[in-house]
């Protein structure tokens, strides 16, 4: 059945179910359980078809695109599916199908409390604004569409409402994210001033005529716009925040897939459109990738709620995704054209690789959340032994995050390290040395991930409980493992064919103008990737594989050997005294070293308050409490002072608003002379 | 056969290194092959495990030893041109090294011990800054020799002129800091110690016993042994067999373990020479390590 069905008609079938999905449970928003189902029942037939009609386009299939003229002018209801909105519109479809699986389980404990119906309304909102955006193919129709996702996704952070803290974080989010659409109107403005239309073939044909400056100016507008949505430092600041408010599964597609967007329109904006792009472009990209990728891993190391160490982890992927980028960018304006697709390449690998594992990662945060009712990481412990299969699932996203072989991670990573080291000896000193920091970055980045999940996972599933509502839970609904369970696999799979991934991605970028040309610069030898320069080839199915014989030979010969051995069950040892679970190390005390290690970035402080039982004799403490905190840089020094002026001005212009009528009637006319004035020059 | 070659021969080096430290020590010190009894004697032990562990700290001796000799197959010991692998790779090599780690670190963490707790933390913090300078020193190499698998290295540097070895020296000096760094050996570890205030590596595997214990004593012997391996045939690369032939390979075989021992007891001097670190000075050699690759990854490129 599913065969018959063209590319072009699954995806409007994905947008109909996505509809159908939306209305449905508004419809039925007195009726939980039904609205719940209907919802993300619509959801997943939504995304197969998703994912049908992306890999439809991706394995060779046509380009399709349909435009339909509206009575608002300019405005058209154009979209257009290349390979690079099928990839997108496939890592999107591959997120929201074990997504909404998972969330079949994770809404019922909201039933009762919030309504599953409005939940299912924007959830399947939300998906049908993140397909259209990545097909979009004029800029008045992609800003409305633009607006109906981030307003849906507005919506799900602030589901929870009777949350204080949840509305907060949807302002500010609120707030950047307008913000940052404010920077991409106008940057669509400036494109139309030069090149006559808001459709975005005619500014790629037109855009050489786009006078240099107004290049630049697109750029920075275009950086600081999608750069918003895309969470890089220090625009980010509504990121952690935003994203553990929303529901889990929605968190998942947030971090997973929605920044992603941004990346999207960085390359329709900065490669598809401006071919000969300048060379600063690129070093400013990788300068912030790299900024973003160190610091957002040393913001993780100092969280310890569960959902915000992952949101801060996910501007540190977007950072590595910046880094491959930026190289590609460096390597177009130099004109080494098979470079710059190995750069690109090893962005897109990472954007889906990091969808893949940061909604795993997301997803067994919320099934641990939903046992423990609390998003502390210090109040929870020994979840391994209540949860056996999330603690299984979460090791291997912490696995594949950290960038350990063979998991998926590694292979995107590998990518953008050789991208990076390409880079080296190609140009002049001051660029090879970017090139060599962002590298370095890149290295300590891989490390500090690793010392951040070895905590993550640590404090949260193993040693002993530490509280109540972690000895007491219980393992998740199956439909949550099951979600969980297919991004476990994918993160597996995908790391084992990373070769044969890296081939459909190669063919991806060779769809952009400019790329068809270009020597793939990847090959696929028996099982392995190796670079076409010949610098360096690795196979992680042959890590697997080995990595698995010999472990399991080694199991296998210390059994016979030791077979006859008793093994007896003990008490972790104690040092004679009564071991509780207060005694192990927290998630806190276990980053502490790092961060004091790093406090010229994070600026930690420590306030220690003592109350003594008496005043006078300062020998008998009676509450003692230490309070560590991590200095919040961005609002201080940048949005507290922006804020001030903001304030400021207003107060200043709040001097003509006097409520005189005559007054405003003077208004008019002055502004009038002034238009006719204007004219007649 | 590399497979076989290193768990073979580590625990030689660890009692060299033991046996040279308690000389300087004015020792008798115990007899060079006394880590090989001292695994044997795990083997036989029966075994405790702590009530609150978990299948991360009973499978994680299995995996971390599997690496350690996998590794031993993936760098060139004997000759640099017969068995390379494509597990050879730079990049490969230094993860799967951070997969062992981390499995290390979590075990460490497993049973709820305090001090577990503690060495995990210390460890990844230590092994998160190591992996910079441990890369970059590796990959001045890597550009000299155009390729990043570690077997053509092996081979190139093998054929270089003494002018262009120049730059090599310094990324030498930063690969020593990152090998004591990810072997626990002073300044930033001790290797002979229990004092909570200080052991990382001992406080991780503390509640581990007999053939657990066993495993993972030899994997960090292996550890050892591979960095030091890499040490000698990545940045002095003489010596090694040109082809197949069991009395090349016996040659290189003597020459690999001559050149370890000269590293073994260059180890062992440092050791007594120097006093273990504070551990918030350690980032700085560790900084001083990655910039030191970086100066001669500049010299080179």
């Amino acid at each position: 059945m599913f065969t018959a069905v063209s590319a072009q008609s699954s995806f409007f079938l994905a947008l109909l179910f996505l509809g159908l999905g939306s209305l449905g449970s508004a419809c039925l928003w007195k009726k939980d359980a039904a609205a719940n189902w209907w919802g993300n029942l619509c959801a997943i037939t939504a995304s197969v078809f998703g994912l049908l009609s992306a890999i439809r386009v991706l394995l060779g299939g046509a380009a399709f695109s349909l435009a339909a003229d509206s009575p608002l002018g300019a405005l058209s209801f154009s979209f257009t599916v290349d390979k690079l909105s099928a990839f997108f519109i496939f890592v999107i479809s591959l997120i929201a199908l074990p997504a909404s699986i998972y969330g079949l389980g994770y809404v019922k404990h909201y039933y009762g409390r919030y309504s599953p119906g409005v939940l299912g309304f924007f959830y399947n909102l939300f998906l049908a604004g993140l397909f259209l955006v990545v097909s979009a193919d004029n800029a008045l129709f992609f800003l409305t569409v633009w607006e109906i996702m981030s307003l849906a996704s507005y919506f799900l952070v602030i589901f929870e409402h009777r949350e204080p803290d949840n509305i907060s974080a949807g302002t500010r989010y609120f707030i950047m994210t307008h913000a940052g659409t404010a920077c991409i109107i106008l940057a669509f403005l400036v494109l139309y001033r030069f090149t006559g239309s808001f459709e975005f073939d005619v500014i790629r044909e037109n855009f050489a005529a786009v006078p240099a400056y107004a290049k630049n100016i697109v750029f920075l507008l275009t950086l600081a716009g999608f750069g918003t949505k895309a969470g890089i430092i220090p625009l980010h600041i509504w990121l952690p925040s935003a994203h553990p408010a929303a529901p889990t599964h929605v968190s998942a597609l947030m971090s997973g897939v929605m920044i992603k967007t941004g990346i999207y329109m960085f390359i329709r904006i900065l490669i598809d459109f401006s071919p000969g792009a300048p060379l600063w472009w690129g070093i400013a990209v990788l300068l912030i990738g790299a900024a973003s990728s160190l610091f957002g891993v040393l913001y993780a190391l100092t969280e310890h709620d569960i959902k915000k160490l992952l949101a801060y982890h996910s501007i540190e992927n977007i950072g590595i995704i910046l880094l491959g980028l930026g190289s590609a960018l460096v390597f177009w304006a130099a004109g080494a054209e098979s470079l710059a697709m190995l750069g690109l390449i090893a962005a897109l690998f990472h954007t889906l690789n990091h969808a893949v594992f940061k909604a795993l990662l997301f997803l067994g945060a919320g099934s641990v959340i939903s046992q423990t009712r609390t998003r502390n990481m210090e109040e929870y412990g020994g979840l391994i032994r209540t949860m056996p299969y999330t603690a299984a699932l979460f090791l291997t996203g912490s696995l594949a995050i950290s960038a350990l072989p063979p998991f998926n991670g590694f292979a995107s990573e590998w990518l953008t390290f050789q991208s990076l080291f390409s880079g080296f000896g190609s140009f002049g000193r001051s660029v090879a040395g970017v090139f060599a920091l962002s590298a370095g970055a890149l290295a300590f980045t891989g490390g500090l991930a690793a010392a951040c999940f070895v905590k993550a996972f640590g404090a949260t599933f193993l040693a002993r409980p530490r509280s109540v509502e972690a000895a007491r839970s219980r393992e998740s609904a199956p439909s949550m493992v099951l979600g969980m369970g297919v991004l476990a696999l994918l993160t597996l799979v995908i790391g084992i064919f990373s070769g044969v991934v890296s081939r459909v991605l190669s063919v991806v970028v060779a769809d952009r103008p400019g790329f068809s040309t270009v020597p793939v610069p990847v090959s696929v030898p028996a099982a392995s990737l190796s670079l076409g320069s010949g610098f360096a080839a690795m196979s992680l199915p042959l890590v697997f594989v080995s990595l698995a014989a010999v472990s399991a030979l080694v199991a296998f010969l210390t059994y016979l050997a030791t077979a006859g051995r008793r093994v007896k069950i003990g008490r972790t040892w104690d040092c004679g005294t009564d071991l509780t679970p207060r005694m192990e190390i927290t998630a806190t005390g276990f980053s502490r070293s790092l961060i004091s290690i790093f406090r010229g970035i994070l600026k930690p402080s420590k306030q220690t308050t003592i109350e003594y039982r008496d005043a006078d004799s300062r020998f008998f403490p009676q509450t003692r409490s230490v309070k560590l905190e991590i200095k919040d840089v961005y609002s201080a020094y940048f949005y507290r002072p922006v804020e001030r002026l903001t304030m400021a001005l207003a107060a200043q212009i709040k001097k003509i608003q006097c409520g005189n009528v005559n007054a405003y009637i003077v208004y008019l006319f002055a502004a009038l002379i002034a238009l006719l004035v204007w004219a007649v020059i | 056969m590399q497979l076989l070659l290193v768990p073979a021969l580590s625990p030689l080096f660890i009692g060299i290194v033991r046996r040279v430290k308690a000389r300087l020590q004015n020792r008798v010190g115990a007899r060079v092959t006394q880590p090989y009894r001292d695994i044997l004697k795990l083997f036989r032990k029966d075994e405790v495990v702590s009530a609150d562990a978990s299948w991360i700290f009973s499978s994680a001796p299995y995996l971390i030893f599997a690496v350690s000799i996998l590794l031993g197959a993936s760098i060139p010991l004997l000759s640099a041109h017969l068995t390379a692998t494509v597990l050879g790779d730079l990049l490969t090599v230094v993860y799967v090294i951070a997969l062992s780690t981390f499995f290390l670190a979590l075990a460490g963490m497993d049973t709820g011990n305090a001090f577990g707790g503690f060495g995990s933390s210390r460890e990844m913090t230590v092994a998160a800054l190591t992996e910079g300078g441990l890369i970059f020193s590796l990959l001045a190499l890597a550009f000299t020799a155009h390729s990043s698998n570690l077997f053509v290295i092996a081979g190139a540097i093998s054929s270089l002129s003494l002018l262009a070895f120049t730059p090599i020296i310094l990324a030498f000096v930063a690969f020593v800091i990152a090998l004591l760094a990810e072997t626990g050996r002073f300044p930033f570890d001790n290797p002979a110690t229990h004092l909570e205030l200080t052991m990382i590596h001992e406080a991780m595997i503390l509640e581990y016993s007999g053939k657990k214990l066993a495993l993972m004593e030899w994997a960090a012997a292996n550890k050892f042994m591979l960095f030091l391996a890499l040490g000698a045939n990545l940045f002095f690369p003489w010596g090694l067999a040109a082809s197949a032939s069991p009395p090349a390979l016996i040659l290189a075989l003597g020459a690999l373990v001559f050149k370890l021992l000269v590293f073994c007891v260059l180890v062992a001097l440092l050791e007594s020479s120097l006093a273990k670190f504070r551990f918030f000075r350690l980032p700085d050699l560790l900084f001083m390590s990655f910039i030191l690759s970086l100066i001669a990854l500049s010299l080179i490129v």
